[in-house]
């Protein structure tokens, strides 16, 4: 295991975990395929098959996977920034194309022309991945709206960093939303930094979440390290906005473990800082401690997992080499949908 | 195994680096996440991290070492229990090699293709319009345009109106009056005054498949919501690889009104004209505002329509029957004639009109042509339309500066450099912010005497 090599059963018993074995497990295998997936990214990127901007979600798996587990995947739509590898993995997106569309080929889900911050999978009902700081949030508010038009039951999880907190189209969206009774559940990202600045550096007031009470929207703070604290707190947020009272925010307490993107030199916080994150929350390892505590799965269980990410991450790494990139006639399509 | 670590691309841009400092010596005991080492980039100095576990079996490239091109090996990692004899083996097998040299499929090809790329494709010219011959009644420009809205809303339950005033008030300019009555408040919205976030919650209504038509109380204030139409709504379609855009309207009144100065006075054709990805109509006639309105709102693709507030109450004919529309792309040829072409849109084709009449009285027969799209833009109507004249001017109420005027001038080089007998000539606005003294409001503004100067400048008389 990469991220925790000496884990070992305790002696004690362990607390019961709000959470079946099974699901636990699920938990930890959709996380382990992020990490993984992003960390592949990350060496892809260092050896230059990835250009441009890539912001990798290395640390923060506990919260889009903890909030799919309490999503009904059929109808509810999921939106968020550009930090969105984890996002669409954790709709069911295929890695491969993921993949591919990083390493800009034509096999990739936007046809190699969104790149990184700019994918969507209809099919999946996940919208993207935009690269402008909190446009997603009225994109988000109107998926919501749509939902609401056309009576399907679903709502839209809006991912919006602690960044985006600070743009003012977030809180012109939280005003219609309110007003309207929208069912959009917004899901704040609290990493700590905007970029190289942290919270305390940009926000007025820490409780991002707490910015909904003006305009009646109920918040709380969660654990976004704990898969099963993100799993309950979503599904309590999912039943207000479904039943009909509008939106909810959950402010997800997480953190990144590499820098903003990949050409960050991160000299805004220490080493330690990450280290000692790493070391006492990783979202990957406390599931698999309590894996282990519990006798749910043994250290050669999870290894075998971990085995079989790794296999599927480098088949879809092996893939978005090898594949093509975009035909040449691919530079005119899809600017219009011809009438 | 025993893997190579390489010089990481660690920018955009950084194509070798400086190792700085290693943090880790040969033999250390390595696990994911570790500090390996510094690394100075073209930017700036940047920790390199272990991404799996080992042993540092071999540095390659020692502190200080310069200058290493991305993808070299700067260090060998063993696996546990590999011992030295491993370092070697992994020294000689490469790396899989850096993007440019992978070879794949049709990548040799494809890169000759792209030097010498195909020209980009013609848009297919807009279908030939048939002549109207069916009834017509006389309404304003801005009951025209409510037509447009509640024939289409009748037709189509997704499309919905939202914007400020829209619904009890009727409509600041009373365009939507009667729609809350006929369609409800779930169909016709007021929004509080916030147009970045109404307009970004239509392009997500328009992704979640509804059909929404946002009206701005005046297209000034769509410059608050500028990220959504061209960052979200116009290039989402090409960005998902076609498989979902923001078929919406956007619409409202453009240009100068009067006496409201310089933020509520500007054309904004040429600035949502630049955009892929958008479909820009601006109508003049009462027959143009509904039928364009109409193909806007069935069009799949974000259409802005820009509107005029002083038209708003000048009466038309305008054909009754709901399945009258004017195609996208196509401009119309208002007044016939020989010697000089004159371009124009919107309110300014009062002007051009009037001047064509002035110009008649002085044996000047002039062709207007009322543009109506502006993209895509009728390039063969007006070049066929030069080719007989020889000359041309356009009409606009905006700056000339990297106008409509000045990119009909372009397409004038490119299609009918050989036909024309004179430069192409530009009426605009003049370039200063709008004033709002009467006098200077009225300078700043194209009128019919500088129409029919600029016309007989071209016609040399």
């Amino acid at each position: 295991m990469a991220t925790a090599a000496k884990r070992k059963p305790r002696k004690r018993a362990a607390p019961k975990p709000k959470a079946t074995p099974e699901e636990l497990l699920e938990f930890h295998r959709e996380m382990l395929l992020i990490r993984r997936f992003e960390e592949k990214a990350g060496q892809l990127y260092g050896m230059g098959l990835i250009q441009g901007f890539c912001h990798l979600y290395i640390g923060q798996e506990a919260v889009v996977v903890g909030m799919q587990a309490a999503a009904d995947t059929d109808v509810d739509t999921v939106i968020t920034s550009y930090r969105d590898h984890g996002h669409m993995l954790a709709c069911g997106m295929d890695p491969k194309g993921v993949m591919a569309e990083l390493t800009g080929r034509g096999t990739g889900y936007s046809r190699g022309k969104g790149g990184s911050m700019h994918m969507f999978s209809r099919e999946k009902n996940f919208f993207g991945g935009h690269g402008i700081v909190a446009a997603q949030v009225p994109i988000g508010t109107g998926l919501g709206f749509a939902h609401r038009y056309k009576e399907d039951g679903g709502v839209c999880m809006t991912y919006y960093g602690d960044g985006a907190a600070n743009q003012g189209q977030v809180y012109e969206s939280f005003n219609m939303a309110a007003l309207w009774k929208l069912p959009v559940c917004y899901v704040l990202e609290n990493n700590r930094y905007g970029m190289g600045t942290s919270v305390a550096r940009a926000a007025s007031t820490q409780e991002l979440y707490a910015r909904g009470e003006s305009f009646g929207i109920p918040g709380e703070r969660v654990d976004g390290m704990d898969v099963v604290a993100v799993r309950a707190a979503a599904e309590k947020a999912l039943k207000h906005v479904r039943s009909g009272k509008g939106p909810y925010i959950l402010g997800m307490l997480t953190y990144r473990y590499r820098g903003h993107s990949m050409s960050d030199p991160a000299k805004y916080r220490t080493r330690e800082e990450v280290s000692k994150v790493r070391a006492e929350q990783d979202p990957i390892d406390r599931v698999a401690q309590t894996l282990l505590d519990n006798e749910y799965a043994t250290e050669e269980e999870l290894k075998a997992v971990d085995a079989e990410i790794k296999a599927i991450i480098t088949e879809a790494a092996e893939f978005a080499q090898q594949s093509p990139e975009p035909d040449p006639s691919e530079l005119y399509t899809d600017v219009l949908v011809d009438a | 195994m025993a893997t190579q670590i390489l010089m990481p691309a660690l920018s955009p841009t950084m194509t070798e680096g400086n190792i700085a400092k290693w943090h880790k010596k040969e033999g250390d005991a390595v696990s994911s996440g570790d500090l390996l080492a510094e690394i100075e980039t073209d930017k700036a100095t940047m920790e390199l991290e272990a991404v799996d576990e080992g042993i540092l079996g071999k540095i390659i490239a020692s502190e200080g070492a310069e200058n290493i091109a991305v993808n070299t090996p700067i260090a060998v990692l063993l696996a546990d229990g590999e011992d030295a004899s491993a370092i070697d083996a992994a020294a000689a097998v490469p790396e899989p090699a850096p993007a440019e040299t992978v070879p794949e499929p049709g990548a040799a090809s494809g890169f000759e293709e792209v030097s010498a790329p195909a020209a980009a494709p013609t848009p297919a010219p807009a279908p030939a319009e048939p002549e109207y011959t069916g009834e017509t009644q006389t309404l304003t420009v801005r009951e025209a345009l409510r037509d447009a809205m509640a024939e289409e809303m009748r037709d189509d339950d997704n499309v919905f109106l939202m914007g400020e005033e829209v619904a009890e008030y009727q409509g600041a300019y009373k365009v939507s009056q009667g729609l809350l009555e006929e369609f409800g408040e779930k169909r016709v919205i007021d929004t509080p005054i916030t147009e970045h976030g109404f307009t970004g919650l239509g392009v997500g209504a328009a992704f979640g498949g509804l059909r929404p038509i946002v009206e701005f109380m005046t297209f000034n204030f769509a410059m608050q919501a500028m990220d959504h139409i061209i960052n979200s709504a116009a290039k989402t379609l090409y960005m998902s690889g076609g498989q979902m855009g923001a078929p919406m309207v956007l619409r409202g009144p453009n240009g100068a009104a009067a006496g409201v100065a310089a933020q509520h006075s500007q054309c904004f054709a040429s600035w949502y004209a630049h955009v892929p990805g958008l479909k820009v109509v601006s109508p003049w006639s009462g027959a143009d505002a509904k039928g364009l309105l109409k193909s806007a709102i069935r069009d799949a693709n974000p259409v802005i329509v820009l509107e005029n507030e002083i038209l708003y109450g000048q009466s038309f004919e305008v054909p009754a029957d709901p399945d009258f529309v004017v195609p996208i792309g196509k401009a119309k040829i208002e007044r016939p004639g020989a010697d000089v072409t004159i371009t124009s849109f919107s309110l300014m084709m009062n002007v051009a009109m009037e001047a064509a009449e002035a110009l008649a009285a002085e044996g000047i027969d002039a062709e207007v042509i009322n543009l109506r799209s502006l993209r895509p833009f009728d390039v063969e109507t007006v070049v066929e339309s030069v080719k007989k004249t020889n000359r041309i001017v356009n009409v606009e109420e905006g700056w000339a500066f990297a106008g409509i005027g000045s990119e009909i001038a372009a397409i004038m080089m490119d299609h009918a450099f050989d036909y024309l007998d004179a430069p192409v000539k530009r009426v605009c606005g003049e370039d200063v912010p709008m004033p709002y003294a009467k006098n200077l409001e009225a300078m700043y503004l194209p009128d019919a005497a500088k129409v029919v100067q600029a016309a007989k400048d071209v016609c040399y008389t």
